[in-house]
């Protein structure tokens, strides 16, 4: 039987062999956790969110940037099944939020904005309220252990501090042990130290294999946080990258503010290749350029026996990042046509 | 819910349902308003009018009864209405203003599960606060025994009926729980009247009680009274409850925001 055995096991290997490509785990792992396509939601006039796209992968660290009023909120509101989108199709783990929405709920935990609990509620009355919610819910202990809560389970809702009641509001996101969580605004309103304790703890999370989305303000939060970050302006996805190309991008568009000494041509800055261009704004100027622009226009007006006095970088925090790429999207527009 | 998950066994769903259920019983308990309007408040009246000699008096004007019997169901009534109308709505809209609403409606629990729960709280606030008023009338002043306990318990269970969707409706039409406690109270002391907290109904001219027998606490006390009284209740004040129930819960229902 040695013959016909190893000719079956040849078949087998070959079979197998054939197998190994549709089989393969790297394959159902590569699936986007979530995703959203031409996502669209209005209420009556107000168009919230005009055409959203982007997925995210397992264990990735999700950012959505973009200022008040942008749609972030109202994105991860249809992500998560809580509101009904106009049109467009989100899937989390394969799932429809509106259609699978008890399921969803199982594998979603969410920390929405502005959620507060009854003053005279216990810390760990409410955990064990949450926790009856889920099918395999997470341990209390190690769960308050992480979040520093544990010594405050007795404790009235009432006397946790801002923090606390931030990390306490974490906690039920991750009761369920959720597969995604979304973090809406959860640093707001927290002072350095907590802020930076709550970005440790969102790391940590992570490490556990939970997916985020992190829907922020803080460019600062997200260049420390995110895998990747989506810029969302006027309900439109405007950019989405890495947060080291996005600072870059950011970065590239920055502007000096001075008051000169003595008059100059506009010319004389003009002339330079960090410089793209300059404004007279009453008596200073304002020149917008890449690089190193403030030592080079410093140096380009020391020549000419200009000194720059008052002199202002502006910072690149979110709005002016924003502002930058908004404006750097029309360009582009401009240049085409 | 697609055919691969797992359903969540009626066990674990009754278990998290009992877990909002104590976390809501612990809340009315630490902030007693609604048990202090809806308990304390128609227990003390009681007792005050049940030492007032005159009160314990029969009287012709009030076809041999005494006013203690006539307040005994007025009374009742002002505890079923203060919770409904105050210790219902007051928590639910909080709780909106919280935005607890809104983050149950992340979990896999049904946010009508809050909802149902505090109404349940309430109802046994409610049942226990009427179980004691007529103890403490019969035992302290006297009153005989209900004639008829089933009126008294379907009186009781259609009069919550009717006025539990009046307070889901304040919850629903106010934004906070300052502004439900205001709406709540507008509410309550007209109702009030009818109910014959100032002016007995058997003293009420007839336009006023025929107002009267068609509104809510009017009925209430008319159904509970008979029941009390002379045996099991007229169908029309139940009807007229039901009828209450009905269009309130629509109402309740059509208006109800959650966020």
């Amino acid at each position: 039987m040695g013959a016909p055995g190893s000719a079956v096991a040849g078949l087998d290997a070959r079979a197998g062999r054939l197998q190994v490509p549709a089989r393969r785990p790297g394959q159902a792992a590569s699936r986007p956790t979530v995703e959203i396509t031409h996502l669209r939601k209005t209420y009556g006039e107000l168009v919230a969110v005009d055409d959203v796209s982007f997925s995210v992968t397992e264990g990735e660290i999700f950012g959505i940037l973009g200022p008040n009023g942008a749609g972030k909120t109202t994105t991860v509101e249809c992500a998560i099944g809580l509101r009904s989108p106009d049109s467009g199709t989100i899937r989390l783990l394969g799932l429809d939020p509106q259609a699978d929405r008890d399921e969803v709920h199982e594998i979603v935990g969410a920390q929405l904005q502005a959620s507060a609990f009854p003053p005279k509620l216990r810390v760990g009355e409410i955990l064990d309220m949450y926790r009856s919610f889920y099918r395999e819910p997470a341990d209390v202990g190690e769960l308050t252990e992480a979040l520093g809560l544990s010594g405050k389970c007795h404790d009235y809702y009432k006397s946790l501090s801002g923090g606390q009641r931030q990390r306490l509001s974490v906690a039920l996101a991750l009761i369920g042990r959720p597969k995604i969580a979304v973090l809406d605004e959860m640093t707001t309103g927290l002072d350095p130290q907590a802020r930076r304790d709550a970005w440790e703890l969102i790391e940590g999370v992570r490490d556990r294999g939970v997916t985020i989305i992190l829907v922020t303000h803080f460019m600062e939060e997200a260049e420390r946080l995110c895998d990747r970050v989506a810029l969302i302006d006027n309900g439109r996805v405007v950019a989405l990258d890495t947060p080291a190309r996005l600072a870059a991008q950011a970065r590239g568009g920055k502007s000096v503010r001075f008051l000169p000494s003595a008059s100059f041509d506009d010319r004389l800055l003009t002339a330079l290749p960090e410089v793209t261009r300059v404004d007279r704004e009453g008596q200073h100027v304002i020149v917008t350029g890449t690089g190193e622009l403030a030592s080079t226009v410093i140096l380009a007006l020391a020549a000419a026996g200009v000194t720059a006095r008052d002199l202002q970088l502006d910072s690149s925090n979110l709005e002016d990042a924003f502002v930058r790429l908004t404006g750097r999207h029309t360009d582009k527009e401009g240049a085409l046509t | 819910m697609t055919s691969l998950t797992l359903p969540r066994s009626r066990t674990a769903r009754r278990a998290a349902f009992g877990q909002i259920m104590l976390n809501e019983a612990r809340l009315t308990w630490r902030r007693p308003v609604g048990l202090i309007a809806g308990v304390a408040i128609p227990l003390v009246l009681l007792v005050i009018f049940g030492k007032v000699s005159k009160f314990q008096q029969h009287s012709a004007a009030l076809g041999g009864l005494t006013p203690f019997d006539l307040y005994l169901p007025i009374l009742v009534v002002f505890a079923l209405a203060m919770l409904a109308l105050l210790g219902l709505p007051i928590p639910l809209a909080s709780y909106r203003e919280l935005g607890l609403l809104r983050r149950l409606s992340t979990t896999p629990v049904p946010r009508s599960w809050m909802l149902i729960a505090q109404g349940l709280v309430q109802l046994c606030v409610v049942v226990a606060a009427i179980v004691i008023m007529i103890i403490v009338s019969m035992t302290a002043f006297g009153a005989p025994a209900p004639k008829s306990p089933a009126g008294v318990t379907v009186a009781v269970a259609l009069s919550a009926a009717g006025l539990f969707p009046i307070g889901l409706l304040v919850a629903a039409i106010a934004r906070t729980a300052n502004g439900a406690s205001v709406i709540g109270r507008l509410a309550f002391f007209p109702m009030m009247f009818f109910a014959g907290l100032w002016l007995p109904r058997a003293l009420m001219p007839d336009v006023l009680l025929t107002i009267s027998n068609y509104t809510p606490l009017g009925a209430a006390v008319e159904a509970i009274q008979d029941s009390m009284l002379q045996g099991f209740p007229p169908v029309a004040p139940l009807l007229v409850l039901a009828a209450y129930a009905v269009v309130f819960g629509f109402l309740a229902r059509r208006f109800f925001r959650w966020e």
